[in-house]
């Protein structure tokens, strides 16, 4: 079975890029050939070398929080790092940056939904990333968690910019988030339309994003029927 | 209450079924749990219960570490790779199927009446047990987790530490226990047709002097020192790996 056929992605070092589609057109695939866990297509993906000139280093946050159930909420994020990093500040200030401090020796059958997804939060930026793929990262959580998540993610962003794939079926969370939208289209998934957002991530507000939104909704190309 | 009461009431039971049963049958056919008491007593005081009991429980262990790791090491790879399943599944179905006494006798025959023939001969009878457990645990692995050990590229040792054997902790469990209680029977039969002391040779000796008595002293003792591992080592090990389960959620 064709997943995707002709998908063709750029970003651009601390772009922050948001596939946007229902669910089926292959999102998850393309995020999963990106990270080199899919093996399975014809085409090449590239990642551009670090400016230190080092190996990019990715991370990763995923549909479901993928935490590991036996280890402490610190073990977790420690191992993320490399050997010679785990024993050093970096995960205890990771910890501390999204208020996780207290929760630190806790293993994940503790942590509610919201919490254990603050944690694979932390994990992706513990490892400073510089490609940082997200698979619908904020679904399933209460409307005031996830926009607590989303508010964190910014601050992360504004800390220690990364190039971004965000993968969502939310429209707002696109629109709150990336500063270029790219629709897709199902069976085989393509890329259909091509939304760059033009405000600054810190002026997005709720009128501003809805205004976006009614305008994206109104367009009367076909790619853009699929977002209603 | 009732959680210590019946267990104890259940070995009562037992004793006493056994001690009817040896009036019925009557002397040195079936004696009865005092004289079993009395003959286990005499063989602690000569020193040669514990020697003999010594020696078998250091084969037993050897033998069970030898199939539990190697067991581990093949039932993995096997779980988690169709290719090498299929390859060496057949092989799988020979093994499980060798009677544990053609493995001794061949190891005999083959590698001489040693140490080594008869530890290895233990363990090849209990590692295809082990794998087909293991291998089963292996098939239901969490891909997700693999997945993420991927991506913040784990090494394979720190994958199989971190991500795998936490997995694997109930079925190793199960298997080490079927293991130790299948390991310590097959112990006694490779004492029996190969070795010249242990709890095997020794029953052959007592075997052969009509010694009921003595025989069920070392049948008792040695069941007694399997549960003692179960209880002291085997559940504790097990409880520590798998403390994250049982605690309450509260965050």
């Amino acid at each position: 079975m064709e997943a995707l056929r002709g998908l063709t992605i750029a970003a651009a070092a601390g772009e922050v890029v948001a596939l946007v589609g229902p669910s089926g057109c292959g999102k998850t695939t393309a995020l999963g050939i990106v990270a080199g866990l899919d093996h399975d297509f014809d085409g090449s993906v590239t990642v551009g070398p670090r400016p230190d000139g080092g190996a990019a280093r990715l991370g990763y946050v995923f549909q479901e929080p993928r935490l590991l159930p036996w280890r402490t909420v610190r073990q977790n994020l420690a191992l993320a790092l490399p050997r010679p990093q785990r024993k050093g500040p970096a995960v205890d200030a990771m910890l501390a940056a999204l208020d996780l401090t207290a929760l630190a020796d806790r293993f994940p059958t503790q942590l509610s939904l919201g919490m254990a997804r603050r944690v694979a939060l932390a994990r992706a930026f513990v490892v400073e990333p510089d490609l940082l793929l997200m698979d619908e990262p904020f679904v399933s959580l209460d409307e005031p968690t996830a926009l607590k998540l989303r508010a964190l993610l910014v601050g992360l962003l504004d800390r220690r910019p990364a190039t971004v794939l965000l993968v969502t079926h939310n429209l707002r969370e696109a629109l709150a988030l990336a500063d270029r939208l790219l629709l897709l289209a199902p069976s085989p998934g393509r890329v259909v339309a091509e939304v760059p957002v033009a405000i600054p991530r810190a002026d997005r507000d709720d009128a501003a994003i809805e205004a976006l939104r009614g305008a994206l909704l109104a367009r009367p190309e076909p790619a853009f029927r699929l977002l209603a | 209450m009732r959680r210590v009461l019946l267990p104890i009431l259940s070995v009562l039971l037992l004793l006493a079924l056994w001690q009817g049963a040896a009036w019925m049958v009557g002397g040195r056919l079936l004696p009865g749990p005092l004289a079993v008491a009395d003959a286990l007593v005499r063989e602690a005081e000569r020193g040669a219960l514990f020697h003999h009991m010594g020696i078998t429980l250091l084969r037993v262990l050897a033998a069970f570490a030898l199939a539990m790791s190697i067991g581990v090491g093949l039932g993995v790879p096997m779980g988690r790779s169709a290719t090498l399943d299929r390859l060496f599944g057949p092989w799988l179905v020979f093994f499980l199927n060798l009677p544990a006494l053609v493995v001794i006798v061949l190891a005999y025959v083959w590698f001489g009446l040693t140490e080594a023939a008869a530890i290895g001969a233990v363990a090849v009878n209990k590692i295809p047990n082990t794998v087909v457990l293991v291998r089963a645990g292996a098939r239901s692995i969490d891909e997700g987790l693999v997945e993420m050990a991927r991506v913040y590229r784990l090494t394979p040792a720190e994958r199989l530490r971190h991500v795998l054997l936490p997995q694997l902790t109930p079925t190793i469990a199960a298997a080490a226990r079927s293991g130790l209680a299948l390991i310590w029977k097959i112990v006694l039969v490779v004492e029996l047709l190969g070795r010249s002391d242990g709890v095997g040779f020794q029953i052959n000796l007592l075997f052969q002097m009509f010694d009921v008595a003595g025989i069920l002293a070392y049948t008792v003792a040695f069941v007694a020192v399997v549960q003692l591992l179960e209880y002291g080592i085997l559940q504790p090990v097990e409880r520590h790996c798998l403390r994250w389960r049982r605690l309450p959620a509260d965050a």
